[in-house]
């Protein structure tokens, strides 16, 4: 089975600063990949890249066999690869349910045969922000909304673009046991539907029981890469990252 | 509303600020009224790309002057009809923008504004080294001082003014279009967030090459008649840096994110212009736009617009 | 022959004089737009005012132009903190500065050039001073001392800000701030304040470059336009943030400006900057030595 995301030898300076040196990775169709690692790793920036948002200096990003390497980020979105941001970054312009209309629009929409009329994307955009408890702040404003909803709505906009491959970026920071085990549902459930899933999270228990595979990112290396059980048992990753 | 409708309105008022100019009598209402208008349509067309995108354009002047050498030019080959040069420079601009847009619309908007700047004084050059459009030393525009129309004789100020006052009602119905279609709506996430909208599959190159192309037709188009207005065209006034700052400072003061602020700015501020020019010098008049430039950048960072609407918001007391 | 390796090599001196200037005159904005990222397109407006107060207190009280400048630092450094000041509460902290903080600017060029306009009219000033006038001859190449003399002083104000950024506390927290907000806030130092002095610093170099300009060429008040578009091509071509790639630009400008308005006429000059600026921006915006 060819890996739905293959990345190969990327790296990524920003001045004299490595953030990324040499990392390779791959994601199966349908997998539950869980990504961690201290802050400044290169978590972030591996998204970035992955994403189209930041250009990786070597190597290369293969996405349902294709190279996307000269692609934008708007490019890739098309072709299926949704994130979240780290810090949310919600149009502030916009009331939430505009926030979702956006990629309905431009992702789904402008992906071939897929034709929504303009009041199901409204129940659509409605359907999105119960799915992950907002849907009663629908018509408000992303500068009303606490840390925590902004940080839903991030991942709601990135389901809104009905990827292959989803990437959450710390979603659940701040989170209620509760939320988490409410979030960590609904990826499952995205994940059943057929959706790959790369989670990137530092709370290790929804971390661990997502996650069929764990890779470990700290300075810019991969340092490990397998079953959940076995990699936080490897004295690398217990040393680097969860000892401390 | 849709556009037709909104259309029809505009047209209707417009009708009637023609009828009541005629009702007045007076040349000097012309000649005033033209420049408001034109203001309209650069202030509108400013916005398309400055408020509903986010990006700076220091360089109105540019095209503006481009689109009025694209007369002067026409006009020692061969003259034409005003409305077909306006379309001709509404290309000639529409071009330029786009090409400008296509070398510096990838860099962050604070390199895009300045070399809006630079592209400007570069246009400018070259016109001013061109000898065959008079170069440094001008053009005269020669024009009968009327015209035929269906048996009607027309003082050309009027032909003008009726010519620029089209113009302003095109210019506003396609704002207002634009801010209420997918596209406007494009370009609002531009404005917000450009990553984020390139995250959720918005293509911003292409969209913001969009702005910037028609952007630059608008303001081509309304530099088109000026040469007819002015009678006699030196390079110094036609890529005035007077019209990047009203063109910045209409929008600024009426607000940003509708079709509306451009059009409460320039008729406020260009009437105010007008009064300050005859009453008192025309240096004084630049000194009103950049202090209330600067007062409303600070103190109302949504303009006329966004007060009214803080104020409907609050509800009555 | 002789006569065109004589024009020559007059043509580069004479560049290289009027780079050594221009540095003077980017040095403020390498370190608002470069450091700060602060797009000052005013900074010009405030060289010009700085021009206006040199020439009319030499006018009136003989002093030299160059002295005045200094006199004058302090009133420059307290109008920059003002201003960053302004800036912060009513753009940064909004996040806002780049629409808002852009007009806000073009704004303030405006009205200084107005006002300038009003209290002095458009009649060029010129200064007096001793040095305006001789020349110094070697060999082939004349060096007029209105040329030269600027050209000292902004060499000396240039390794000045440059041993700052790189000696002191507070140069080395201006640097940090340009990579690192919260890091140096962690580091116990208030980033607003670290800006506010570097602001302050950056108008006060306009005073001298002010002084400096009304030596080298007569002045009225839209003089400054002609310079919005020099000093962001060097910042830009030089790489922001870096003062030793804002003075190599400054002197490459210099140089080929002037071989352009002596081999193909003055009129050409204004675009030599501007198309630079075009070039660099569309092929290489990290500029010579960028970071």
């Amino acid at each position: 089975m060819t890996a739905l995301l293959h990345v190969d030898n990327i790296s990524k300076r920003f001045g004299g600063f490595v953030a990324l040196d040499g990392i390779d990775l791959e994601v199966q169709p349908g997998e539950r990949l869980g990504l961690i690692g201290p802050n400044g790793s290169g978590k972030s920036t591996l998204v970035n890249c992955i994403c189209g948002t930041l250009r990786n200096e070597t190597g290369s990003v293969r996405f349902d066999g294709q190279v996307i390497d000269g692609l934008a980020a708007h490019q890739r979105t098309h072709r299926g690869v949704a994130r979240s941001f780290q810090l949310p970054r919600p149009f502030h312009s916009m009331s939430l349910a505009d926030n979702l209309r956006i990629p309905l629009l431009y992702t789904v929409r402008a992906r071939e045969g897929m034709l929504h009329a303009h009041s199901d994307l409204g129940a659509r955009c409605d359907e999105l922000l119960d799915l992950v408890g907002l849907a009663a702040k629908a018509k408000q404003i992303p500068r009303d909304l606490t840390q925590v909803e902004m940080r839903k709505l991030e991942l709601a906009r990135a389901m809104a673009a009905e990827p292959k491959l989803l990437i959450a970026d710390e979603s659940m920071a701040g989170l209620s046991h509760s939320e988490i085990d409410d979030i960590l549902a609904l990826l499952l459930r995205l994940n059943e539907q057929g959706i790959t899933v790369i989670l990137i999270e530092h709370i290790m228990s929804a971390v661990m029981s997502f996650s069929q595979r764990l890779a470990v990112l700290v300075s810019g290396k991969k340092i490990a890469d397998g079953k959940p059980e076995d990699v936080v048992r490897d004295e690398h990753v217990v040393r680097a990252y969860i000892g401390q | 509303m849709n556009t037709l409708s909104f259309s029809a309105i505009a047209t209707a008022v417009g009708l009637a600020v023609l009828a009541f100019a005629q009702w007045l009598g007076l040349d000097y209402f012309y000649f005033a009224g033209y420049t408001i208008l034109q203001f309209i349509v650069l202030a509108t067309a400013w916005n398309i790309l400055g408020g509903y995108c986010g990006y700076v354009n220091f360089g109105t002047a540019a095209f503006f002057g481009l689109g009025a050498y694209t007369t002067v030019f026409m006009y020692k080959l061969y003259p034409l009809p005003i409305p077909l040069l306006m379309l001709m420079s509404a290309v000639v601009c529409g071009i330029v923008g786009f090409g400008m847009g296509y070398l510096t619309l990838r860099l962050r908007g604070a390199f895009f504004s300045i070399a809006t700047l630079a592209m400007a004084v570069v246009v400018q050059t070259l016109v001013i080294n061109w000898d065959f459009v008079g170069g440094s030393r001008g053009a005269y525009i020669l024009h009968p001082e009327n015209l035929e129309f269906a048996g009607l004789k027309v003082n050309y100020i009027v032909y003008l003014f009726v010519l620029m006052l089209i113009l302003a009602v095109v210019a506003l119905a396609s704002a207002r279009a634009i801010e209420r279609s997918q596209l406007g709506f494009g370009f609002a996430t531009i404005r917000d967030d450009e990553l984020a909208a390139e995250a959720c599959g918005v293509p911003t190159l292409r969209l913001k090459l969009i702005a910037t192309t028609l952007s630059g037709a608008f303001m081509g188009m309304a530099g088109a008649p000026f040469p007819y207005y002015i009678g006699y065209l030196q390079p110094q006034s036609a890529f005035a840096l007077d019209y990047a700052v009203n063109s910045i400072a209409m929008p600024m003061i009426g607000g940003t994110t509708s079709w509306v602020g451009p059009l409460v700015g320039a008729v406020l501020l260009g009437s105010a212009q007008q009064y300050a020019t005859v009453t008192i010098s025309s240096a004084v008049n630049l000194l009103i736009v950049g202090l209330m430039l600067v007062a409303f950048v600070i103190i109302a960072p949504n303009g006329l617009i966004g007060l009214v609407q803080k104020r409907l918001r609050r509800g009555p007391p | 022959m002789d006569i065109t390796w004589d024009l020559l090599a007059n043509a580069i001196v004479a560049g290289l004089l009027l780079g050594g200037f221009y540095a003077a005159v980017t040095a403020g904005v390498s370190i608002s737009f470069g450091m700060l990222d602060i797009v000052n397109i005013a900074h010009p407006a405030f060289i010009i005012l700085g021009s206006y107060i040199a020439y009319f207190i030499n006018i009136d009280f003989g002093i030299d132009p160059i002295v005045v400048s200094i006199l004058v630092l302090p009133a420059f450094y307290a109008l920059g903190a003002l201003v960053y000041q302004v800036y912060y509460l009513s753009f940064e902290k909004r996040g806002q500065e780049s629409l808002r903080g852009l007009a806000f600017f073009f704004g303030l060029l405006f009205v200084t050039e107005v006002s300038l306009i009003l209290v002095f009219g458009v009649d060029y000033r010129y200064v007096e001073a001793a040095y305006i006038g001789p020349s110094i001859h070697i060999g082939l190449i004349e060096l007029p001392l209105r040329m030269l003399v600027p050209c000292g002083v902004a060499l000396v104000l240039f390794g000045a800000l440059e041993l700052f950024v790189t000696r002191t506390f507070i140069g080395r927290a201006i640097k940090a701030v340009s990579q690192d907000q919260l890091a140096l806030q962690l580091m116990a130092a208030d980033p607003i304040r670290i800006k506010r002095i570097a602001f302050g610093i950056s108008i006060a170099t306009a005073s001298i470059a002010g002084a400096l300009l009304v030596i080298i060429q007569p002045v009225e008040p839209s003089v400054g336009r002609d310079y919005i578009g020099r000093v962001f091509a060097i910042c830009v071509l030089g790489g922001l943030g870096s003062l030793p790639g804002t003075l190599i630009a400054a002197l490459l400008l210099g140089v080929v400006e002037s071989l352009t308005a002596t081999f193909y006429g003055p009129s050409w000059a204004p675009a030599v900057a501007f198309g630079l600026l075009l070039v660099t921006l569309a092929f290489r915006p990290a500029g010579l030595m960028g970071r």
